[in-house]
């Protein structure tokens, strides 16, 4: 029990930025809205929603690994792939029935989480870090890319599942519940609405509490001074690899869910663009801290979907100048340089206050 | 009894011969000083201890154990601990943090609070404990990174230059911190240039020159070798 409670006493803690009363307040309010919002609006926007939630998994993944962690990791990409082809395989296959499509996603989750524990252990055993890990990262999510977008063939197939190329794959089912009576079948509206938010609340409080731990100490130490951390007697190659393999499977989470979202998944997820734009909403948002990241992550996609009305282009070079932005007035990311910033604020106007 | 048993230790990197079939034994308990020119290979002796470089040939035994072959990590366990030659601090959290990571592994709830306490008021960084570490000055830098070694409760305590870019009164009291740990058992080795912290603290000390141990002795000893004047004290002294 005590040690269930002293869980909760991590929520907090000097890795992740907003404590105290005022910040969970503000909590509550934002999941209050949150949970209130379809209510209020329609099917459309509350699936559009969906898919911003659905990336911020991979952002909070790379924020681990590289904003804690300090690996940048063009690998999330490739993880994001393999679990939704993942899905997709499995679905096709054994259908929807009997709740398999949850089954399926947890498949599809350990799947990607199991490539990464092999590619993370020739990594981090073999002592490869730096520029090196994102060479070696980028060089998997490209080859994955290459590989998927030349299975258009009919004997490119698992089982029943076609993987069709550069064209990608299908009409796989979305999760499906079962219910007595009528199984619940979570098209991308509410019914998915909810059960994102949800799993957005759980791994958001979860990577709080486990960044706040003596574990999240430790990967914070590894990114400040490998050396020293290794000569305070941590085996850190371990704590790499599952630091890795847990960004693995968050990664794997917003492949599955991109899957489910859109009931299609195609090479180009695992392409260059892919693979470069997690970083940038992590970047501009602020990569050493969760709240920074989330923040900025759902704020860049939405500017983001709203200058694409006016064409892809202007989006692109956008991101493109936020980014240039963001090293120049807030290397530490825009987001978190202004929570900063208001928490010096708060902090002198109490003083001045009491 | 000893402690540390270098035999025959050799290392080269490319063509230089770093560390030249080295011979040194530690006595538990003492306090042990390793000076010599820079170059000398002195900092490397120690990553050859510690298993970040890896000897061509030649043994390393602790406690009688021989861990040539060990990782740094398991090396740690069995009781090595070191402050490194440039201090290697975690410059981007709170000094605090930086003890807590060091304590974390052998404390927790209340008892870590209260060994982190501990520890800050032994090195005197109790006004410093919520600033940034990579804002102190370089004397507490050092300081925090002793602190970080000993928190490990070291049987062996290696020491790369602690005093480096220290006032002679904050290495004198450093030298009574190395003092202190000792007596409370700690083996202690320790390289350094400043030779009125090696009088303050050596029960013996080893020269070592182009990387072989050139001489060793007493700090008296030492002084009064013409040998070792010549290739090293000549220049402190002069
Ligand atoms: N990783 C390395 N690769 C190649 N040469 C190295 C390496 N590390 C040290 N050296 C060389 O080995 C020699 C011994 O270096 P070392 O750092 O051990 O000297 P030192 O006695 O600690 O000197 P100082 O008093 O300046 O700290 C030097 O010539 C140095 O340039
Ligand atoms: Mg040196």
């Amino acid at each position: 029990m005590r040690g269930f409670l002293s869980l909760f006493r991590h929520l907090e803690g000097p890795q992740t930025a907003g404590r105290g009363p005022a910040f969970w307040s503000l909590f509550s309010l934002v999941l209050v809205a949150a949970c209130a919002y379809p209510l209020f609006s329609d099917g459309y926007t509350v699936g559009n929603t969906v898919y911003f939630f659905v990336w911020v998994f991979i952002a909070l993944s790379l924020c681990l690994i590289w904003g804690y962690g300090g690996s940048l990791s063009f690998g999330q990409t490739a993880f994001f792939g393999i679990a939704g082809y993942g899905y997709g395989v499995l679905t096709i296959n054994f259908g929807s029935a009997y709740g398999f499509t949850l089954v399926a996603l947890v498949l599809a989750i350990a799947i990607a989480a199991l490539f990464a524990l092999l590619l993370g252990y020739f990594m981090f055993f073999g002592r490869i870090a730096g520029v090196f890990l994102g060479i070696v990262t980028l060089a998997v999510t490209l080859m994955l890319e290459r590989f998927m977008a030349q299975t258009a063939g009919p004997e490119w197939h698992i089982g029943s599942a076609r993987l069709n190329g550069f064209n990608g794959m299908s009409a796989m089912p979305p999760l499906t519940i079962p219910w007595p009576g009528e199984p619940l079948v979570l098209f991308a509206d509410i019914g998915l609405y909810y059960v994102v938010l949800g799993l957005l609340v759980l791994v958001y409080l979860g990577l709080r509490i486990l960044m706040n731990s003596a574990f999240g100490n430790v990967i914070v130490a590894i990114r400040e001074n490998p050396e020293r951390a290794e000569m305070l007697g941590y085996d850190i190659r371990k704590y790499q690899l599952i630091t890795f393999v847990i960004g693995a499977a968050l990664a794997g989470l917003s492949g599955v869910l991109y899957t489910v979202w859109g009931q299609y998944i195609t090479p180009s997820s695992m392409g260059m663009t892919a693979a470069a734009l997690p970083l940038i909403w992590v970047a501009v948002g602020g990569r050493s801290d969760l709240t920074s990241t989330l923040i900025g992550t759902l704020a860049v996609l939405a500017a983001f979907q709203a200058l694409t009305i006016y064409g892809s282009q202007y989006a692109l070079v956008f991101m493109g100048v936020l980014l240039v932005l963001t090293v120049l007035i807030a290397p530490n990311g825009l987001v978190l340089g202004t929570m900063n910033w208001l928490g010096r604020f708060a902090a002198r106007f109490t003083q001045r206050a009491g | 009894m000893s402690l540390l048993e270098l035999r025959k230790l050799n290392k080269h990197f490319g063509g230089l011969h770093v560390t030249n079939s080295v011979d040194l034994t530690l006595r538990t308990g003492e306090i042990h000083c390793l000076i010599g020119p820079n170059g000398a290979g002195k900092s490397t002796l120690f990553r050859l201890i510690l298993g970040e470089h890896h000897p061509g040939s030649g043994d390393i035994l602790f406690a009688g154990e021989n861990i040539t072959a060990l990782k740094s990590f398991a090396r740690i366990h069995r009781g090595l601990s070191v402050k490194f030659q440039v201090p290697g601090v975690f410059k981007g959290v709170s000094v605090r943090q930086n003890l807590e990571i060091a304590l974390q592994s052998r404390h927790r709830g209340a008892e870590l609070e209260a060994e982190i306490g501990r520890l800050l008021a032994f090195l005197g960084l109790e006004s410093e404990q919520a600033q940034i570490a990579g804002n102190l000055s370089h004397g507490q830098k050092q300081w925090l990174e002793i602190g970080m070694a000993i928190s490990l409760k070291p049987r062996l305590l290696l020491l790369d230059e602690p005093t480096a870019g220290m006032s002679p009164e904050e290495t004198h009291m450093t030298g009574e911190m190395v003092q202190r740990l000792n007596a409370d058992g700690m083996t202690v080795l320790a390289i350094e240039h400043d030779m009125a912290f090696v009088r303050q603290v050596a029960h013996r000390v080893t020269v070592l020159h182009l990387g072989q141990v050139f001489a060793q002795g007493s700090i008296d000893e030492i002084v009064a070798d013409e040998r070792v004047a010549a290739i090293y004290l000549g220049q402190a002294h002069a």
